[in-house]
């Protein structure tokens, strides 16, 4: 057992680190600068983070979920504006399904709720599925029935105009489906099993709660330097006891979710599916609950600043709720982990 | 990044399994019967005495001389087998290491480690809780002894110790902080008196107060140097702050174990609020047991005494005090029955967030020395 990141893992963090800090979105109003988002869409897609789980010679991902999960804290924490979960999401279903990589950016569609992969009957027209992550993404990956298990099955998406307007989360917006058929994805060599879904969801909640982990760091950092400067009683606001109780929760709150989160992304590569699903909801229960209650503070931490739409923070709340929905936040999973548990059904959960 | 074993980790976690199952006592849940800490001084002794017991200690004190992360892996086991923790002194030996000279480290650990000899640590003081440094117990120089006098709270096991970690005042004229001395004083002599104190769960038996008056101790029994008291005491608490150092990991993850089980021997008795406090449960004792692995790992290439205890011990009192409210709601007060087991645990979950140093002081640590806050 050693749980501290390899030499390689602390280069790749840094990387990421040095990428969103000097292409993401530092002020709300940074958020339409298209050359920016342009910027840093090419600095990622250049970066191959979106193809971390595309298989080796073999069938094993190039790297494991740690690394994917180190690249998704960063990216949270920077409140990067370009596509990376939905890609990588999308990636890991096409390396399970033995499938061509993908030629253009695309993502995955989920159930309305977002509480899993979208399922649908070959020919039927979608309707209310939500492709997360979408912008620049023309189609996303669905599951459609097989004989024994599931096959990939891609659908068209509406294109998405403006990515700062037409979504909850400002910096990853939702796509719609085109009124079109679903396609099956050509040339998947392998059916898709229960167990293949259920180790997809594992990855999907372990980078989700990576997301949170680094929005949270992001928001406390935020907080924190605005305390530092914002004077009222002839003092920085940071130096009272009141505000410096809430932000040092904040962080504990965070470095728990941490903790969580590093187990669930190894598990993903490490234990048999449904002790890394286990792994994964621990995770997401307790980094979801955790983000909120930290983008909140951060809120409040900023005053009357706080609420309006200039102010970073609610960039990090909206991040933070939109990527606890993804697969489900703390109810859903708090659901797996107990039925891990032996205790109560599991609501038709995987 | 690696939460597996490596082979070598897997035989010992074998060997230490296979222990275990033939060694396990079978104390009780709570924590808080007199009988329980009966019952830990042996046990202490038995994990010792097959090797199971400070895992990264050195070999010269008792220890085992093993890497830190097969602390995780007792905590582990001894939660799977239901087994009673670890004893919890890890902080004594740290400061004792970090402070003493070699003679004091050779006279004095062994008998920690091994079970031995019995300790106690006395700090606090009525008017010094929070504000340590502010203690007024003094030690006074005579020939080759120091006389104490004083008065101690909060001395948990104090009536069974032989020793106590005692901070006193040698030096009355330099600024709070400097003037503090630390000593090994032995518990059975004249000049010290005990008294129990009630705790809220009910029990006499944890906590006490001690009072020195005229007590003796020799002046070669100083750990550290004269004015040293505060440094020494420093390393002491922040290791007192870590779940990895007092292995309360095993402790709430038993705790969980047994009420997970009391909810699925008979499901329709508990509804949705009981199950729901019993899931944050799980979860909260499972992300310690993961935060614990990462502290632990932090310390292969070697111990740092810095302020990250003060999240560890945040996050411990998270933990203790969700098990605290699932016991409570799943286990219940005890009125329809005569078992108030849960109640207890629940009780004495409330202590988590004072003692070691009161959530409220972890808070101020964290806001200066880790996010870099501007003092006053």
């Amino acid at each position: 057992m050693d749980v501290r990141l390899s030499a390689e893992q602390q280069a790749l963090r840094d990387s990421a680190a040095h990428i969103v800090d000097r292409l993401g979105p530092h002020a709300v109003g940074q958020l339409d600068d298209r050359e920016r988002v342009a910027k840093l869409d090419a600095a990622v897609a250049a970066s191959g983070w979106r193809e971390l789980r595309t298989p080796d010679d073999g069938e094993r991902p190039l790297a494991s979920a740690v690394e994917a999960a180190i690249v998704a804290e960063e990216l949270g924490r920077g409140l990067a504006d370009t596509p990376y979960l939905g890609p990588a999401l999308a990636t890991e279903l096409r390396r399970l399904a033995r499938a061509p990589v993908a030629v253009a950016t695309e993502t995955v569609a989920l159930a309305p709720g977002l509480l899993e992969l979208a399922r649908i009957a070959p020919g039927a027209i979608p309707s209310g599925l939500e492709a997360i992550d979408a912008f620049g993404a023309a189609t996303a990956l669905v599951l459609l029935p097989a004989p024994d298990g599931h096959v990939l099955g891609e659908v068209a998406l509406r294109p998405i105009k403006d990515q700062v307007e037409e979504s909850v989360d400002l910096t990853r917006p939702t796509g719609r489906p085109e009124p079109i058929a679903a396609l099956v994805l050509a040339d998947q060599d392998r059916v898709l099993s229960d167990e293949d879904i259920t180790r997809w969801n594992a990855l999907g909640l372990a980078l989700t709660s990576a997301d949170l982990v680094g929005v949270m760091r992001g928001a406390v950092q935020l907080a924190c330097d605005y305390a530092a400067q914002r004077r009222q009683y002839g003092a920085a606001i940071g130096s009272f006891q009141a505000v410096q109780h809430l932000l040092a929760d904040a962080f504990v709150a965070m470095e728990g979710s941490r903790s969580a989160t590093l187990h669930a992304a190894w598990a993903v590569d490490a234990l048999p599916a449904n002790d890394a699903l286990a792994a994964g909801a621990v995770a997401k229960a307790y980094s979801a609950r955790a983000a909120r209650c930290v983008c909140e503070t951060a809120i409040q931490v900023h005053g009357g600043i706080g609420n309006t739409w200039e102010c970073l923070a609610h960039v990090y709340l909206r991040r933070a709720l939109v990527s606890s929905d993804v697969l489900g936040g703390v109810g859903p999973n708090l659901t797996r982990v107990l039925a891990h548990h032996g205790i109560g059904g599991n609501d038709g959960l995987r | 990044m690696d939460f597996g074993d490596s082979p070598a980790e897997a035989d010992f976690r074998l060997r230490l399994r296979d222990w275990l199952a033939a060694n396990n006592p079978g104390l009780p849940t709570s924590s808080t019967d007199d009988d329980y800490w009966a019952g830990m001084a042996a046990w202490h002794q038995s994990l010792h005495g097959a090797g199971f017991f400070g895992m990264s200690w050195p070999a010269e004190i008792g220890g085992q001389g093993l890497s830190s992360v097969h602390d995780v892996i007792l905590d582990d086991e001894l939660a799977a087998a239901g087994a009673p923790p670890r004893p919890s002194l890890g902080y004594l030996v740290q400061g004792i290491l970090e402070h003493g000279n070699d003679d004091i480290q050779r006279r004095f650990l062994p008998g920690i480690v091994n079970g031995r000899e019995r300790w106690c640590q006395g700090f606090s003081e009525p008017d010094a809780g929070s504000d340590l440094a502010a203690l007024r117990t003094r030690a006074d120089r005579d020939g080759d002894e120091y006389v104490i006098t004083g008065h101690k709270v909060w001395t948990s096991y104090s009536d069974d110790a032989d020793w106590c970690l005692v901070l006193a005042r040698t030096n009355h004229d330099v600024p709070k902080h400097e003037g503090i001395s630390a000593f090994a004083v032995p518990m059975r002599q004249p000049g010290i008196e005990q008294r129990p104190l009630r705790m809220i769960n009910g029990i006499f038996k944890e906590f006490g107060e001690v009072v020195f008056d005229g007590a003796r101790v020799a002046a070669a029994d100083m750990i550290g140097a004269p004015g040293e008291g505060w440094p020494l005491a420093m390393t002491v608490v922040s290791h007192e702050r870590e779940p990895g150092e007092l292995g309360f990991v095993a402790r709430y993850r038993k705790l969980v174990k047994d009420l997970t089980s009391r909810v699925q021997r008979d499901p329709s008795r508990y509804g949705s609020e009981q199950v729901r406090d019993l899931g944050w449960a799980i979860i909260e004792a499972e992300m310690l047991r993961l935060h614990v692995s990462r502290r632990l790992s932090d310390r292969l290439d070697g111990i740092e005494h810095g302020p990250e205890g003060s999240v560890d011990k945040l996050l411990m009192t998270e933990v203790e005090q969700a098990v605290g409210h699932a016991a409570l709601s799943v286990g219940g007060t005890g009125h329809g029955d005569s078992d108030d087991t849960w109640l207890k645990v629940y009780l004495y979950s409330r202590a988590q967030s004072v003692m070691g140093g009161t959530s409220q002081i972890q808070r101020n640590l964290i806001a200066r020395r880790i996010l870099g806050l501007p003092t006053s």
